[in-house]
């Protein structure tokens, strides 16, 4: 089912492809995703929502200029439509030599990594097995611990998506990708002390979902801040939970995309073959690791994907490319273009990951007499500036003494600069976990930072 | 867009088997947008999509299905698709005939899509113009142009038949500026519910002067300070802080799910005197204005919080029905592929009776905040964080420094407890929304207001 499904997507792809009139380059990018949503509250279903959606994308480069044109459907006529609106488009940009597809030349005989990224449970799984899940998950929480008096909701959700693209060079790729998840959001406590937390689990397929280990985060992660007050605001070592030194490694990802050091946004621009690490941070983006929830065979233009260190123990080696930035560059393409139908293909990472240390995150604990572990953040898109580097967020979390959580603390900021934060890296742990989301989380400890409440 | 048997027809298929409530929302959009980076145009880009949800409801169970296929089969298809998620059986409820609700016409005066694409793109240029004349400081611009439209019709199970078209126009500009304290940025990105007429108001060299000075200030800027502080907002830049902090926490669905720090406090004093907090969908050309909400309700004023007293959440159709009230019009959905819930529209603190000068004279030392960035809220427990992009020290009652780099921390309930002072001027801010992963147009306005104490989280030692 799932070959001639992606097959048809690729008949689609091709006759776009073939509508080159001379001198003119085109790509269509073709997407279905076939998806199911359930929302469980009380114990009992809200919402069960299952949905096929499609849209292609289509990409004109003609005398120097580049035109793009989306639609959410696959209807011959609106496909028509959205050639006719890119070739328009395309009319009133910039000229640019370096716009131009993939080519069989750019890929220069690289072959993709086969990456087995589909599983048929997701399909073939019933509506009903899938709402038993979710329900499952939800009482699973609520039975975890004593203290736990509701669930604000448990959300599954999977998707089976299939990508067909193929542009008039000739370079031609197909994606077939599933995924599924479960989550749910905890509160502990009395309404005058009420706290929360978020525990999830995610796979490629149905039968990867353990109900418990749901049930068992979001409990632990709501009842340890139960009782949290702000603490006094000082300098202190901070350790970061894996889920948040995922959403930080992600902010210096975007720093290290060749588009934001061509657009002048990077701070890491011009410092290539400089240490702008500890010795402890390597930093890898592996898109053939087939364990990454961002994995790919091939990136958003048809190029292959492989794996690229971006920091070799503290040292920048250089930036993720798509074609374009790579030749605006003088290099070459990384297979890093990222895209959905609806754009142009940007830069970025899909399996973005610090390598991990050698010692559990109780060792780093135990390594400095008292600090800050940082839980959970918010504010991190405001509060971050990948430009200026400053780094301020909101956090809850715990204090650490004697290699042990003491007390809950919330309501504070935590504060540093990127850059100096990457120079603070005392060690890397040993627990790398992927992540939704194209990055690995591991506990980090940083040296210092300003910690401020009351 | 589809004639009116075949949404009876629809509906009737949707409740054939049995449930309690069925409605099909059918909604068409376009848009264009524009991207001016470097110095050239980098990205003209057009779209479309076009598709009906339909929704069947049966006791507390919502089923859902859409689909593109707009066709009498294709509707009967997703119709019985969503009724069979919700489990409907047994006698179902009879659709109502169905009476087209009159909507007052759209008072857009120059459609979008009737503008040639060039002229679109002149504004672009003549941002990018304005900004790097703004000063030699600024070294990297980059401008947007977004416009769109949405043709929206709503039929529902109790015989209501509704249709709006909203046509929305956004213009950013960001600077990036550099000096001696390394690279800075500033933005200003305004947007309304109007077609090309956006610009009579919002000249684009406007909006990237004062993208540019944000960025320029910044380079000045010392980081901020660390600790308890007054605060004051200026108009229009704290209206996301309390949409944040308190509106979210008034939606009627986190209410219902206990989720909610403002739960079973209607008719208690939340606020001091003279803190009045309203939205209104109806305000007919700010950036989260309807004629009608996605559930086909008329947009409508709805005061939240009158003189300090908590009167009244925010409903959508289902919380309302279980309720047995009536919606107050904030059923929004981000397209037809989504269930509606619970979203504000255009929210906002009305203005008071000081003199703005007079607050800042009135704080021997304090924050002044300008604009705000991005920022979140647990309603759960009320707690929120905000980045701030433009500020200045408040030192005996005048401002001195810009500052840089910090983030507003809080709860709530308390900080709206602890606005002492409010203004008599008054400001919105544009901004998207993101709840449950539907992101919404939304307005924020506020008069300038002081309140008494915040925690900001600077980078200073």
């Amino acid at each position: 089912m799932t070959a001639t499904a992606t097959t048809e997507l690729a008949t689609t792809a091709a006759r776009v492809a073939a509508s080159a009139r001379d001198g003119e380059q085109v790509e269509a990018y073709v997407i279905r995703s076939r998806e199911t949503e359930i929302k469980v509250f009380a114990g009992d279903v809200e919402s069960l929502a299952v949905a096929e959606v499609a849209g292609i994308g289509i990409r004109i480069v003609a005398d120097g200029r580049q035109g793009i044109a989306y639609a959410g459907s696959l209807d011959g006529d609106v496909i028509a439509a959205t050639l006719a609106d890119a070739r328009d488009n395309a009319s009133y940009g910039a000229i640019d030599p370096a716009y131009g597809l993939a080519t069989p030349g750019d890929i220069d005989g690289r072959r993709p990594v086969p990456l087995d990224l589909w599983r048929d449970d997701v399909l073939a799984t019933s509506t009903d097995a899938k709402v038993g899940l979710a329900i499952a998950a939800d009482r699973a929480v609520l039975e975890a611990d004593p203290r736990i008096r509701g669930v604000e909701s448990t959300d599954y959700g999977d998707a089976a998506l299939e990508m067909a693209m193929a542009a008039s060079t000739g370079v031609t790729a197909e994606i077939t990708r599933t995924s599924a998840s479960v989550a749910s959001s905890a509160m502990a406590g009395t309404h005058d002390d009420t706290q929360t937390g978020f525990g999830f689990d995610a796979g490629r397929g149905f039968g990867d979902l353990d109900v418990d280990h749901v049930a068992a985060m979001a409990a632990e992660r709501a009842t340890r801040l139960l009782g949290a007050t702000q603490p006094a605001t000082r300098r202190i070592p901070v350790l970061l939970d894996p889920m948040v030194s995922a959403s930080v490694l992600a902010l210096v990802g975007s720093a290290l995309s060749g588009e934001a050091v061509l657009k002048g946004r990077s701070m890491f621009a011009d410092r290539v073959g400089e240490e702008i690490a500890a010795t402890t941070v390597t930093i890898v983006d592996d898109p053939t690791e087939a364990a990454a929830f961002g994995a790919s065979p091939v990136d958003g233009e048809g190029i292959p994907t492989r794996p690229v260190t971006l920091v070799a123990e503290g040292r920048l080696l250089g930036f993720l490319q798509n074609l374009y930035t790579a030749r605006r560059a003088g290099t070459d393409t990384t297979g890093s273009a990222v895209r959905s139908y609806a754009s142009t293909p940007g830069v970025g990472a899909r399996a973005l990951h610090l390598r991990a240390g050698t010692r559990p995150p109780e060792a780093l604990m135990a390594s400095v007499p008292e600090a800050l572990y940082v839980q959970s953040v918010s504010g991190l898109h405001s509060g971050t500036n990948p430009v200026s580097g400053d780094f301020s967020v909101g956090a809850e979390g715990l204090m650490v003494r004697d290699g042990q959580f003491a007390e809950p603390v919330r309501e504070l900021t935590v504060a540093s600069t990127l850059p100096r934060m990457m120079r603070d890296v005392v060690e890397v742990g040993a627990d790398l976990t992927w992540l939704p989301g194209g990055t690995a989380g591991v506990t980090l400890l940083v040296a210092e930072m300003t910690m401020a409440g009351a | 867009m589809i004639e009116t048997p075949v949404v009876e027809a629809t509906l009737h298929h949707a409740l054939a088997g049995g449930g309690d409530f069925a409605d099909l929302f059918v909604e068409d959009r376009s848009s264009t947008s524009a991207t001016y980076d470097d110095g050239k145009v980098e990205e003209l880009r057009s779209g479309r999509s076009r598709g009906a949800g339909i929704r069947v409801v049966k006791g507390e169970t919502t089923g859902f299905a859409h689909t593109t296929d707009l066709t009498g089969s294709g509707l009967v298809a997703a119709a019985e698709a969503a009724a069979a998620a919700a489990r409907a059986g047994g006698a179902g409820t009879k659709v109502a005939p169905l009476s087209e609700r009159p909507t007052p016409p759209r008072s857009v005066v120059t459609l979008p899509e009737t503008v040639p694409k060039g002229h679109k793109v002149e504004m672009l240029a003549r941002a990018d113009e304005a900004a790097r004349a703004a000063s030699d400081a600024v070294s990297q611009v980059t401008a947007s142009y977004a416009d769109g439209r949405r043709r929206i019709l709503v039929a529902n199970s109790d015989g209501v038949l509704a249709r709006d078209d909203q046509v929305r126009t956004r213009f950013a500009v960001t600077c990036v500026a550099s000096g001696d304290t390394g690279l800075q940025t500033g933005s200003e990105a305004p947007g309304r519910t109007v077609g090309f007429e956006f610009f009579d108001d919002h000249p684009p060299e406007e909006i990237a002067r004062v993208a540019a000075a944000r960025a320029v200030t910044k380079l000045a800027a010392r980081p901020a300070p660390t600790g308890k502080l007054p605060v004051v907002l200026r108009r229009g830049a704290g209206g996301v802080l309390f949409h944040e902090a308190c509106g979210h926490g008034l939606e009627a669905d986190l209410v219902g799910r206990d989720a909610s720090v403002f739960r079973g406090r209607v008719g208690e004093r939340v606020a001091r005197p003279g803190v009045t907090l309203v939205d209104d969908g109806g305000l007919a050309r700010d950036w989260g204005a309807c004629v009608i909400d996605d559930e086909g309700a008329l947009a409508q004023r709805n005061v939240l919080i009158d003189d300090g007293i908590l009167t009244d959440y925010m409903w959508d159709l289902l919380r309302a029905r279980r309720d047995g009230r009536a919606s107050s019009g904030n059923g929004r959905r981000e397209t037809y592929q989504h269930l509606p819930m619970v979203r504000m529209t255009n929210t906002y603190l009305a203005p008071g009776t000081e003199d703005p000068d007079e607050i800042i004279r009135q704080t021997p030392y304090g924050l002044y905040c300008v604009a705000l960035g991005g920022g979140q809220v647990n309603t759960a427990t009320g707690d929120f964080v905000f980045g701030i992009t433009e500020a200045y020290m408040i030192e005996d009652g005048r401002l001195t420094e810009p500052v840089r780099g910090a983030q507003l921390i809080g709860n709530g309930p308390d900080a709206l407890g602890a606005v002492d002072a409010v203004g008599t001027d008054f400001e919105t801010w544009t901004g998207m929304c993101g709840k449950d992963g539907q992101s919404v147009p939304v307005s924020a306005g506020q008069p300038t207001l002081r309140v008494a104490e915040l925690t900001v989280g600077g980078t200073a030692a």
